[in-house]
C-alpha cells in the first residue's frame, strides 16, 4: 500500500445503521460514507489498487460524504446509480466493493 | 468581484498586448459554452504537436486593445491525467506541452450549482501558481434553486477573484474579460509551481479544505433541482429506460438514413457532375483520369457520406449536452461490458454506423488505453454506410423479393442479419481480445451524471460545425493520399492499343487481382471480383463503380440495377452471399486504416485489424460459400 495517511480506524457499526460495502447496497438505501479502502476488491482492475482508491477519492468518495442508492441496471443489478451529496454518479459494483457506508436507521 | 481595478489605458510598461488565457474546468460545467460566448466565430481548430487531442483556440479582442487567446481544454476532474485529453490539459496547465507557451492566466470554469469536486480541482490549480479567475458559469440556475453563494468569502478561501457567468446567455462575459485583464495589467507573475501527482491522503485531505470552504462559504439550495430526479426515474429504470434509449436510436438512424438522403445524393450528384464536366472539357489522359476518377470520385466518394455523419453527429451532441449520453453509457455499460467493452464506447461504436473514422476519432474520450484500442479494433465491423450500397446491389442481384412469414420482406431480413453480424462479431473479438491478450482485466468504470439542462441551439449547432470541420480536415488529409495510391494502381499501366478487355484489367490492380485469384477461388471469387477489390479499397462503395468497371457497364452508380442483372447472371448465388459475408468483415477501407494508423501512432495496430478483419472475412465468406454450395447454390 503506497497510502502514508494511515486508514481511519473502523469498527462494526457505531449506531443501529448497519456498515455495508456499496456494492452490495440496493436502491433506496441511503447512508454515510465511513471508509474507503485501497485493495480490498477482488479481480484484475487493470489498474492498480492505489489508481482505483484515487479514483474513487477523486469523484468524491470521502468519509463523512452523504449517499443513496438510486438507480440499478437491468442486468445483474449493475452498475448503481448513486446519489453523492449534490453529485449523481453511475459506477460498477465492482468497483464499488472499496467503499464503505453506514446506512441510515430506519 | 474582489479587485475592482479595472485596467486602464495599457501601461506603456505593458509587455506585450497579447495575452494567453486557458480554459480549465470539470465535465459538464459548460466550459466550451463560455469558450463559445467569449471567442464568438473567432475559433480555430487544428491539433496538439504529436498527439491526436484537438486544440481549439479564440481569440477575444479587449476594450483596451489587448488580444487574448483563449485555449479551450478538455475537461477534467483532477491534473492527475488519465485519458490522452487529460493529458493536455495537465500539461498546458504546467506548461509542459510540447510547442505551447504557458498560459498567462487560467480561467477555471466551475458549475455554481455543483461545486464540491470543482473546489478540490481549484486547490489543485492554485497549486500551479499561475494567475487564476473563477468563473462560476450557470449562476441563473443556482439563484434559481436559491443557493446562496458568498461570493467575497469564496474568493478570500480560494485565493482568487470570481466572476458569475451564464454563458449561454453571455452574461458575465466582460466582467471575466476585464478580471483577466485586471490580473495581467496587475503584472500578476503567480507563484511557484508546487503541484505534484497527489497521493490518496492528499485527495482526502483537500476534500476536507473543500468542504469547509463550500461550508463556510455556501448555503444548500431551498428548492434543489428535482427534475433530474424524476427523468432518471424513468431514463434510467431497468426497463422503460431501455425501451427509451432503443426507441432514441431507432430514431436516430431513420434520421439519419432519411434526412440525410437528399443531401447526400445531392453531394453525389454534384462529384458525379463535376467529373463529367472536367472529363468533357480536358482531353483525355492521364490528368483528366487523375482529376475525374482520382480525386474528384475519390474524395466525393468519402464526402457523400458528410450529411449521415452530421446528422448523427447532431443527435449525439443534443443527447450529450441534454446531459443523456452519460446515462446511455450507464444503460448500455452492462450489455458492452459482458462483451469487455466499457460503457463509454457506446458513442464511438454508435457513431461508426455512420462511418468508422469519425467513430474512431472519438474514442478519445475513453481514459484507458486498452478500452480505447479494443473498441478502435472492433469500429470498423459496425455497419457503416459505405456498405449500403454494396449490400443493396447484391442483395437486389441475389435475393428473390418474397414475403417471409406474410410480412417480412427477404431481402429486408438479410440486410437486417448483415447489420446484426457487424453487432455481433464487434461485441465477440472484443470479448475474445480481452480474454485472450489481457486477460480479463476490467477497467473501473466512475461517471458522472450530470443534471440535465436544456441544450442551447446555437452551442449544438458550433458544436457541429466543428465536428463536420474535423472530419473533413482529418478525413481528407488521409483519403487522399490513399484515392492517389488506388487511383494509380489501377491506372498503371494503361491498356495496351487494340485491347479488347477494360483497361483496369492490364494495370496493377488487375495483375494483383489475377495474381490473388487462386487463394480466393475457395471462397467462390472470380477473378473480375477480385480485380474489383483493389479500388474497392479506396472505400466500400467504390466496389460498385470498380465491378461496373470490369464488367464494362457504363455509370453503374447510378443505375446499379442493370449491374446486378449481369450479376446475377454471371455469379452463383453461393459467390454472391460469399461476397456479402466478405463484405461484413472485410477491412475495405484505406482512410480507416490511415485514420488507425494516425490515432494510435503505431503502424503496428492498423497492421493487427488488416490481418484480423482480413482473417475473419475470409473465414467468413469461405463457410457460406461452402455451405451455400453444398446446399446445391453453386
Amino acid at each position: 500500500m503506497h497510502d502514508t495517511l494511515a486508514e481511519p480506524e473502523k469498527t462494526a457499526a457505531a449506531t443501529d445503521g448497519a456498515t455495508v460495502r456499496l456494492s452490495v447496497a440496493k436502491p433506496g438505501d441511503r447512508g454515510v460514507i465511513v471508509d474507503v479502502q485501497a485493495g480490498r476488491q477482488s479481480g484484475d482492475h487493470g489498474v492498480s489498487v492505489d489508481e482505483l482508491h484515487r479514483r474513487l477519492l477523486e469523484f468524491g468518495f470521502v468519509e463523512g460524504a452523504r449517499i443513496e442508492v438510486l438507480h440499478e441496471g437491468a442486468i445483474w443489478r449493475d452498475p448503481i446509480a448513486v446519489r453523492l451529496d449534490d453529485m449523481r454518479i453511475g459506477l460498477r459494483r465492482r468497483d464499488a466493493a472499496d467503499v464503505w457506508i453506514q446506512l441510515d436507521a430506519e | 468581484m474582489t479587485d475592482a481595478t479595472l485596467p486602464t489605458a495599457p501601461l506603456s510598461s505593458a509587455p506585450s498586448s497579447n495575452a494567453r488565457i486557458a480554459l480549465v474546468g470539470n465535465p459538464n460545467s459548460g466550459k466550451t459554452a463560455l469558450f463559445n460566448a467569449l471567442t464568438g466565430s473567432r475559433q480555430k481548430v487544428a491539433n496538439y504537436a504529436g498527439v491526436t487531442v484537438e486544440r481549439k483556440e479564440g481569440q477575444v479582442a479587449t476594450s483596451s486593445g489587448r488580444t487574448l487567446s483563449i485555449l479551450d481544454l478538455p475537461g477534467t476532474y483532477s491534473l492527475r491525467a488519465r485519458s490522452p485529453d487529460e493529458v493536455v490539459t495537465r500539461d498546458a496547465v504546467l506548461g509542459k506541452l510540447a510547442g505551447e507557451a504557458p498560459p498567462d492566466v487560467l480561467i477555471c470554469v466551475a458549475d455554481a450549482t455543483n461545486l464540491r469536486l470543482v473546489l478540490r480541482l481549484i486547490l489543485e490549480l492554485k497549486a500551479v501558481g499561475r494567475p487564476m479567475v473563477l468563473a462560476l458559469n450557470m449562476y441563473d440556475i443556482a439563484q434559481r434553486q436559491g443557493l446562496r453563494i458568498d461570493l467575497e468569502g469564496l474568493a478570500r478561501d480560494i485565493g482568487c477573484p470570481i466572476v458569475t457567468t451564464v454563458a449561454t446567455r453571455k452574461r458575465g462575459i466582460e466582467d471575466l474579460v476585464a478580471q483577466v485583464e485586471a490580473l495581467i495589467a496587475a503584472g500578476a507573475l503567480g507563484a511557484e509551481n508546487t503541484w505534484h501527482e497527489p497521493d490518496a491522503g492528499q485527495i482526502r485531505g483537500a476534500h476536507r479544505e473543500a468542504q469547509r470552504i463550500l461550508k463556510a462559504n455556501v448555503q444548500a439550495a431551498d428548492r434543489p433541482d428535482t427534475f433530474t430526479g424524476k427523468v432518471d426515474g424513468v431514463l434510467l429504470h431497468p426497463v422503460s429506460g431501455l425501451a427509451i434509449l432503443f426507441t432514441l436510436l431507432f430514431v436516430m438512424f431513420q434520421a439519419v438514413f432519411t434526412w440525410s438522403k437528399a443531401a447526400g445524393d445531392l453531394l453525389g450528384e454534384g462529384f458525379s457532375a463535376t467529373g463529367a464536366f472536367i472529363a468533357a472539357h480536358l482531353p483525355p489522359g492521364l490528368l483528366t483520369s487523375f482529376l475525374t476518377d482520382g480525386l474528384i470520385s475519390g474524395v466525393g466518394s468519402v464526402l457523400v457520406f458528410l450529411p449521415q455523419i452530421l446528422v448523427l453527429f447532431f443527435f449525439i451532441i443534443l443527447l450529450e449536452d441534454f446531459g443523456y449520453m452519460a446515462r446511455a453509457a450507464f444503460l448500455m455499460d452492462r450489455i458492452m461490458g459482458g462483451a469487455g467493452l466499457h460503457g463509454r464506447a457506446f458513442i464511438p461504436l454508435l457513431s461508426s454506423f455512420a462511418c468508422a473514422i469519425p467513430g474512431i476519432m472519438s474514442t478519445r474520450v475513453i481514459d484507458n488505453k486498452r478500452d480505447r484500442l479494443t473498441t478502435i479494433m472492433v469500429a470498423p465491423l459496425m455497419t457503416c454506410s459505405a456498405r449500403i450500397p454494396v449490400y443493396t446491389l447484391i442483395i437486389s442481384a441475389f435475393i428473390p423479393n418474397v414475403k417471409v412469414a406474410g410480412v417480412l420482406s427477404l431481402p429486408g431480413l438479410v440486410m437486417f442479419g448483415l447489420y446484426a453480424a457487424g453487432i455481433v462479431s464487434a461485441l465477440g473479438v472484443s470479448f475474445i481480445t480481452r480474454r485472450l491478450f489481457w486477460r480479463g482485466a476490467v477497467e473501473p468504470f466512475l461517471m458522472e451524471l450530470p443534471t440535465y439542462k436544456l441544450p442551447d441551439l446555437v452551442n449544438v449547432l458550433r458544436s457541429l460545425y466543428l465536428r463536420g470541420k474535423i472530419f473533413i480536415t482529418r478525413a481528407g488529409t488521409i483519403i487522399l493520399p490513399m484515392m492517389i495510391l488506388v487511383w494509380f494502381l489501377s491506372s498503371f499501366p494503361g491498356a495496351p492499343a487494340g485491347a479488347s478487355d477494360p483497361a483496369i484489367n492490364y494495370s496493377l490492380a488487375g495483375r494483383i487481382g489475377h495474381l490473388l485469384q487462386p487463394i480466393l477461388a475457395p471462397i467462390g471469387f472470380n477473378w473480375q471480383m477480385t480485380v474489383a477489390l483493389i479500388p474497392g479499397f479506396a472505400a466500400r462503395e467504390v466496389a460498385v463503380a470498380a465491378l461496373g468497371t470490369v464488367y464494362a457497364i457504363g455509370n453503374a452508380d447510378a443505375s446499379p440495377g442493370a449491374l446486378a442483372t449481369t450479376l446475377s447472371h454471371h455469379w452463383s448465388i453461393a459467390t454472391g452471399l460469399a461476397f456479402l459475408a466478405w463484405y461484413v468483415f472485410a477491412p475495405q477501407c484505406a482512410s480507416t486504416i490511415g485514420v488507425v494508423k494516425r490515432e494510435t501512432n503505431s503502424w503496428l495496430w492498423p497492421a493487427v485489424m488488416l490481418v484480423y478483419m482480413t482473417g475473419l472475412a475470409y473465414l467468413a465468406a469461405f463457410i457460406v460459400y461452402q455451405t451455400a454450395k453444398a446446399s446445391g447454390l453453386g
